[in-house]
């Protein structure tokens, strides 16, 4: 037991969550802290499915390795290795720990569990509980902390934001937070924190993800010194209904169902997708990719899906393409529901009938705070084709540690394993992953320090620090209207951010942003008063959204090359040299500016290889 | 109904009346916005819009309206109010339906009010911690040894996942207890939502050590012996939660632990 020392966790998704309890199941007690109630995390959107090596996908060929080389091969080779190989080979017991947790995931008539086909694979090495993974895994890890509340190891801070780490002589001894209701600002101690805060999609305006998904969290260890890795590997899903408020995903599950994209051959075609002869149709993917189909990863088909429309094959002559799934059998349809609902909810349009109407939105960030890790060489299990392999060394306390000691990075807000592109179904793996592995490392490192206490000076002026911030906000007397100027910004980094980007946009984009920064030191807040003030709230985060911009355009620029998700038109082949390696976009507060170095990326096991998913030309 | 053929009769200009509350100690009061009509928009949008312009229709500028939500795709539970009179999730509500015709002369006005079960802590925004803590006291939970390697959970049949899969949907919105005429701010009625939990978890091949447990809990106060059978709940569940049929299981569990109890009792 450590006497007297606890924890603090930061974010209630699956990774926050999984760190929770294992972190807890370890000894060490937990404040875990969110925005939201943890059961309403942005988790929950999660529709298609969590990936693992599995018995039957074996006996076809596949192994843990086949998984890694997946990812890898996705990521364009821009992760590390050996975070990926220990998260790929903890996979099957991941899912198996879900399982006896009481998740229900879809069986099959023996009662076994049942598997789906996802982007950037052959093998059907996807779990699922219906269309609604996520929701399902959340809750389960959810009941699971709810058990150890009862035991009194977990104590929730739910409403209360996350507003800077604290640190003292270099080492972080906790966290100043929030309560959203009473506005109380307070310092809380912890022998580690541990940041789960997830993606950073508002940045963008309207994306795929949940209204907290604002990357506030992220930029504030940013601007505390902890640096950012990749934050220009940015994923934008290829199948979204664009709406009002945000983009509603339309999961890969569909078409890992069979579901078919396409446009009709004739350019500007007014008629009912229904009344299109098959010969009429254009199977864009399936034509350019006879390998992969409508599987490839999602990086391609959105630029696939972006260019079919910039030529004018769009619907209508629009941005929207068909994605198709009336062919399937109605099992199959029964087991999309929960997303089928979702989008006959909101456009009115029953998908069983007639094609849904899609288009690429931003939808995840593989980028996010920089980590580090311990590798350790070892022995190979089955399925390794090598005499010795690099994993990961359960219980190093440096485990996805970011360069400011005793703050961690677990889930969507840590950098690794993803490298360019995320493939479907991967995140919610090393989301509980990070949690469950890495969570050991925390409790060791926890052992190690002395007993947390807020009593020093570093504490009071931290906390002294957010109250004066939040104090200027609320006395502000400019011009400008927080809400107006963050539909700027994401308007403006949809623009030169996203599915293509190209030098002179981003120059320009930077520029408006440097602007915009500006004009945020004179908002106005349509609220001064000191009970749950959201619009308070949501100005503070919009000032720490613009530096996290910047560092996304700044890498964006410097890298001159394209690969995976990051795709730039003046510069269209991927370029190992120099650019096969991690960009590190540390905050210069002096300049107010983001400053980038660039690390090597060790290739212990698997080679550079191109990624081409057999395109073939035409 | 295809977009181009609704927009054709909508208003330019539509008002939404917000039932208002600056803290849990003060007095409810209504405000009313009017802005201007764009197709596709759901309340969320339409409460963005206030945000960002929170001017009444008298022409007062106010303190935007605080709301809660975070998915904006009806599975995270967060954003349930009463919309013209109706409990609901605000972000898949549309426009649209609200201002379809045959609503008679309300019909262009839209009525936003915060759940009536739940304290309010400003506005729109409700404290639903009381479900949370229900869940809590019937250990919502499948006991697991740890999370050490242990093979996979219990096998389970397609018929009984699905079972289970239909009650795992739910997601802590409240709607089923606001419509629920037993369930009021001061009694200790724990509602269909609990009841439904306690069976999924009771079902489980693991989850049902704690079977007894849960079910002392719901023979108690607040138990289902207060439920009226209205069924109020499971018309309004956007989850569509088979409460009618988990409040029928957990009385008739609750029938065979009591005759258990008592027999055992006379031991
Ligand atoms: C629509 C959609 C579908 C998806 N489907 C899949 C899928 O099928 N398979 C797959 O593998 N991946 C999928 N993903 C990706 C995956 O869902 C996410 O990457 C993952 O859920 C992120 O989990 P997380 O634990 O990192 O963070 P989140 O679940 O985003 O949780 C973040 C937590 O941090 C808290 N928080 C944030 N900021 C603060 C702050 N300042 N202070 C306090 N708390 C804060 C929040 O309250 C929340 O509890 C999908 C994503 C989307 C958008
Ligand atoms: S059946 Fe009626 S009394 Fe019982 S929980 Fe449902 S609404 Fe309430
Ligand atoms: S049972 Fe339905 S209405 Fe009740 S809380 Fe669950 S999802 Fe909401
Ligand atoms: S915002 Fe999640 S249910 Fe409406």
């Amino acid at each position: 037991m450590t006497q007297g020392k606890r924890v603090i966790v930061v974010g209630g998704g699956l990774a926050g969550l999984a760190a929770t309890v294992r972190i807890a199941e370890a000894g060490t007690p937990v404040d875990l802290v969110s925005m939201v109630p943890v059961k309403r995390s942005h988790s929950v959107c999660a529709q298609g499915g969590i990936n693992a090596c599995n018995d039957v996908a074996r006996q076809q060929g596949y192994s843990e390795w086949q998984h890694m080389d997946e990812t890898l091969y996705g990521g364009d080779f821009l992760n590390h290795q050996p975070p990926v190989y220990e998260m790929t080979h903890w996979a099957p017991r991941i899912i198996d720990l879900l399982d006896r947790m009481g998740v229900p995931f879809n069986r099959t008539t023996e009662g076994f569990r049942d598997l789906r086909l996802f982007g950037g694979s052959l093998f059907k090495r996807t779990h699922f509980a219906g269309a609604s993974t996520g929701q399902q895994l959340l809750y389960g890890l959810d009941e699971q902390v709810r058990r150890y509340e009862a035991e009194g190891k977990v104590t929730k801070y739910e409403f209360w934001e996350f507003l800077a780490p604290v640190m003292d002589e270099g080492v972080c001894r906790g966290i100043i937070a929030q309560d959203m209701r009473t506005m109380e600002i307070r310092s809380l101690p912890g022998a580690a924190v541990v940041m789960a805060t997830g993606g950073c999609g508002l940045i963008y305006g309207k994306s795929t993800m949940s209204m907290i998904c604002n990357g506030a969290a992220a930029a504030r260890c940013y601007i505390a010194g902890a640096p950012l890795g990749n934050p220009e590997m940015i994923q934008v899903h290829p199948t979204a209904i664009p709406g009002e408020d945000k983009c509603r995903l339309m999961s890969e599950s569909a078409r890992g169902e069979g579901g078919r994209v396409w446009v009709p051959r004739k350019k500007g075609d007014t008629r009912d997708p229904r009344k299109i002869p098959e010969a009429e149709r254009y199977y864009f993917l399936e034509e350019k990719y006879p390998k992969y189909g409508n599987l490839v990863p999602r990086d391609i088909a959105t630029r696939e899906i972006f260019w079919v429309c910039q030529e004018g094959l769009g619907i209508g002559g629009g941005n929207m393409v068909y994605l198709d799934i009336t062919h399937l059998p109605r099992e199959t349809k029964d087991k999309l529901a929960a997303i089928l609902e979702i989008y006959e909810t909101f456009t009115g349009d029953d998908p069983r009938e007639t094609p849904m109407k899609i288009f690429p939105a931003v939808h995840y960030s593989m980028g996010g705070l920089y980590t580090v890790y311990t590798p350790e060489e070892r022995p190979p299990v089955p399925g390794d084709p090598l005499p010795g392999v690099v994993g990961l060394k359960h219980g190093a306390p440096d485990n996805m540690m970011t360069p400011l000691k005793g703050l961690y990075a677990f889930g969507e807000l840590n950098y690794q394993y993803h490298g360019a592109t995320r493939l479907g179904a991967n995140a919610l793996l090393s989301c509980i992953f990070d949690g469950l592995f890495c969570g050991l490392s925390v409790h060791n490192y926890a052992l190690e320090q002395p007993a947390s206490s807020n009593s020093t000076a570093a504490f009071q002026q931290a906390a002294e620090k957010e109250k004066q911030k939040a104090q200027k906000l609320i006395d502000n007397q400019g011009e400008h209207n927080p809400y107006e100027l963050h539909q700027r910004l994401g308007l403006e980094m949809t623009a030169a951010a996203t599915v293509v980007k190209e030098e002179s946009r981003m120059q320009q984009a930077r520029e408006s942003v440097r602007q915009m920064k500006q004009q945020y030191k004179s908002i106005k807040l349509a609220d001064a008063g000191g009970w749950t003030n959201q619009n308070l709230m949501f100005a503070r985060a919009l000032g720490d959204m613009l530096p996290y911009a910047e560092a996304i355009l700044a890498a964006s620029i410097a890298r001159k090359e394209s690969r995976g998700s990051h795709y730039r038109s003046d510069y269209t082949q991927r370029v190992d040299d120099p650019f096969h390696k991690t960009t590190v976009v540390s905050y210069d507060s002096a300049a107010d500016e983001p400053k980038i170095d660039w690390e090597d990326i060790p290739l212990p096991m698997v080679p550079l290889r191109a990624r081409t998913y057999g395109k073939v030309e035409g | 109904m295809s977009q181009t053929e609704t927009t054709s009769k909508r208003p330019s200009r539509f008002t939404v009346r917000v039932k208002r509350q600056d803290d849990p100690r003060s007095a409810p009061y209504f405000q009313a916005f009017e802005l201007e009509y764009r197709p596709n928009l759901n309340v969320i949008s339409i409460l963005q819009m206030i945000a960002a312009k929170p001017v009444t229709t008298e022409g007062k500028q106010v303190a935007p309206v605080a709301w809660d939500c975070n998915c904006l795709e009806e599975v995270c539970g967060a954003c349930t109010m009463v919309i013209n009179g109706k409990v609901r999730q605000a972000c898949s509500c549309l426009l649209d339906e609200l201002l379809a015709p045959g609503r008679g002369a309300s019909g262009e006005i839209v009525t936003l009010e915060p759940m009536s079960k739940f304290p309010v802590v400003r506005d729109l925004f409700v404290d639903r911690q009381r479900m949370f803590d229900n869940l809590l006291k019937i250990k919502a939970w499948v006991p697991i040894d740890g999370t050490h390697a242990r093979g996979p959970g219990p096998r389970e049949t397609q018929e009984a996942q699905e079972e289970r899969y239909a009650i795992s949907r739910c997601m802590t919105c409240g709607c089923c207890l606001e419509a629920c005429p037993q369930f009021t701010k001061d009694n200790m009625f724990r509602g269909a939502q609990i009841m439904a939990q306690a069976m999924y978890f009771n079902r489980h091949d693991t989850g049902k050590q704690l079977k007894d447990q849960r079910l002392d809990v719901l023979m108690g106060e607040g138990g289902v012996h207060d439920c009226g059978n209205a069924q109020n709940c499971v018309k309004v569940c956007p989850k569509e939660i088979p409460l009618t049929e988990a409040i029928g299981r957990a009385g008739r569990q609750i029938t065979v632990h009591a005759i258990k109890k008592f027999f055992n009792a006379g031991k």
